[in-house]
């Protein structure tokens, strides 16, 4: 089959080019190969690639989509982003906010901020087209290959099938010279939603559909409403059953509708009803431009295992879920982050490929999370049944009139980064306190010196002495861990109750993807050696 | 005791699923029973005729 465009091209970043691979005699083998440039697609060869492998990434087309679908990224990502380089490009372009209002009708019912807290480095969200956040990607990825890094993206190459056997993937791959041929140690499988590579090996998808439409409309105009989201149940100018309203960069405004099941697809999206729904909402005499607009019904479903043998499934290929809670692109990023580190530790040989069982168990942990909150704030927005509308209807009165129903509506909850519970490969924690740090928890952001926290950790295992001095770098089993030691004059307030709590001093073992792995009262270098062995995998030796 | 009208669920979401999670599947009429039960269960755990007064005053 040829090949063909699913969908058009906002940026033709990496188009086709012939490569040595096509016409080899025999197929060339490569220690990784990406399935789909998307966000996590571009952040797993981004940070495999800075880790000094060599990566393919095959896309089917030619660059980035046009469109801007994701447009909130979270703090997390952005503090993954940091890590990789383009966090800060990222941060100085989009949108930042951290409040939303909810009305109902005319009337404000309730607001909220994402993050009342300072000492972060980066904001709770910002906004930024999707297209863009891909073209920072793919940008910090041609400054790592001036750098030395082997990552290759061969856009207009196709995976048409594949064979996953025990040792070896073997990729056949379209191109519009041709097919041809590739082998994989490992392959990651980030072609989206409708995963070509999840029904090539024949896996299933579970969970459930939502029955409501969407109208997405992206538009340009000069406006003042304030940089916040704003969501409407019911909203006056009856638009939709519910409207949100959110500012991008560039004047760019997204706007989305709740239209309900049953509607002709094909009529609502004519522009003329498009502009006649927009047009309610912002009121006469606004002068706007539509700039992209789509229709979407949506999933909240994951595959069963994310890890099947060397393929293993990241971002939306992996799970799906509602769009009210900025919860699919930033997910994909933490996979890929969780993924990459592990994945380079076995090309290494320096952990057993059972590692990789550690990312199936901590991103379905993550994915049901996304899930559950997806489907309550779905549930919430789309009642179902008569009695739901009810309760929701009922809520929605009475958090206008009292603070302790606010809780209770539900227009998305935003996505935070997941704690990873209960899982093997965390611990011990011998601090008992403070609660957001301990193992398994995404390390918290505060300010040391001039700069912050996460600037020290993350690429590596890190080993953060708080009051205690700490050997500056280690080994265990040939994996580094690097020493971070803060006297007390550089332990402010904010890492002080964040870290410490209660206590003077404490050591944290911190993961290269910044989770705590384990935290002690003293430096106790036996455990750190051991909790290191647990958190790659061979804890049982 | 004063009726709390203070947030006061430790976990809004999950009461809130569990609530609609017990109606699931019934027809109209086991709904409005299940939840006329339930406002009963939940008077009584309240106790106070105080409270339950102002309670039923909020909710008109």
């Amino acid at each position: 089959m040829t090949l063909r465009d699913r969908y058009p091209v906002a940026l033709r970043l990496y188009p086709y080019r012939r490569s040595e691979d096509q016409g080899a005699a025999t197929p060339a083998r490569h220690p990784v190969v990406i399935a789909g440039g998307g966000p996590t697609g571009l952040a797993s060869a981004l940070d495999l690639g800075r880790k000094g492998h060599r990566v393919v990434v095959l896309d089917d087309h030619e660059g980035v989509g046009l469109g801007s679908r994701a447009i909130c990224f979270s703090k997390r990502t952005l503090e993954i982003a940091h890590r990789l380089g383009p966090g800060p490009g990222m941060l100085e372009e989009g949108v930042i906010w951290q409040k939303g209002r909810v009305f109902r009708d005319r009337d404000e019912i309730y607001s909220f901020d994402l993050l009342p807290e300072e000492g972060h480095r980066y904001p709770a969200f910002i906004n930024l087209s999707q297209v863009r956040f891909e073209k920072f990607l793919f940008e910090a990825i041609e400054h790592a290959r001036a750098e030395g890094a082997e990552i290759e993206i061969r856009g207009g190459n196709r995976v048409d099938a594949i064979e996953a056997g025990r040792d070896v993937i073997r990729i056949e791959v379209m191109t519009p010279e041709g097919a041809y041929n590739l082998e994989a140690d490992w392959l990651i499988a980030c072609d989206g939603a409708r995963s070509p590579l999840r029904n090539m090996l024949g896996l299933g998808f579970k969970g459930r559909v939502f029955e409501d439409n969407f109208l997405i409309a992206d538009v340009r105009m000069t406006a003042d409403f304030p940089t916040e989201r704003w969501f409407w149940f019911e909203p006056w100018f009856r638009s939709g059953d519910s409207a949100l309203l959110h500012k991008q960069p560039d004047d760019i405004w997204r706007i989305d509708f709740q239209i309900g099941w049953d509607i002709d697809r094909d009529k609502e999206l004519k522009e003329e009803n498009i502009l006649a729904r927009v047009d309610a909402m912002l009121g006469e005499g606004v002068e706007y431009e539509l700039v992209w607009s789509s229709i979407y019904t949506f999933q909240c479903r994951r595959m069963e295992r994310f890890r099947h043998g060397r393929v293993l499934f990241a971002g939306d290929s992996a799970h799906q879920v509602s769009p009210y809670g900025a919860r699919g692109a930033n997910s994909g990023v933490q996979d890929a982050e969780n993924l990459a580190w592990k994945l380079d530790l076995v090309l290494r040989g320096l952990a057993p490929e059972t590692l990789l069982d550690s990312y199936d168990a901590e991103r379905i942990q993550a994915a049901d999370e996304n899930i559950l909150n997806s489907t309550r704030s779905t549930d919430f927005l789309t009642p179902k049944s008569e009695v739901s509308r009810t309760f929701r209807d009922a809520v929605l009165t009475l958090a206008a009139r009292h603070s302790f129903a606010r809780p209770l509506v539900n227009s998305g909850r935003l996505s935070v980064p997941c704690t990873y519970n209960a899982l093997p490969g965390f611990g011990p924690d011998m601090l008992g306190q403070p609660a957001r740090s301990r193992p398994g928890a995404p390390a918290p952001d505060a300010p040391v010196n001039d700069g912050y926290l996460l600037d020290l950790l993350g690429g590596e295992f890190t080993l953060l002495g708080l009051g205690i001095e700490v050997p500056k770098a280690t080994k265990v089993d040939g994996i580094s861990v690097a020493g971070r030691a803060l006297n007390d004059m550089s332990i402010g307030d904010m890492l002080r109750e964040r870290y410490l709590g209660k206590a003077s001093s404490a050591a944290y073992l911190i993961r290269p993807d910044q989770h705590v792995a384990a935290r002690w009262r003293e430096l106790d270098l036996d455990g750190v050696q051991a909790s290191v062995r647990n958190a790659v995998g061979k804890g049982d030796e | 005791m004063t009726l709390n009208l203070e947030p006061n669920l430790s976990d809004p979401d999950g009461f809130y699923e569990a609530l609609l999670k017990a109606h699931e599947g019934l027809s109209d009429k086991e709904s409005r029973e299940l939840n006329a039960r339930l406002v009963l269960v939940l008077a009584n755990q309240i106790g106070d005729p105080a409270t339950l007064a102002a309670a039923i005053e909020e909710a008109k």
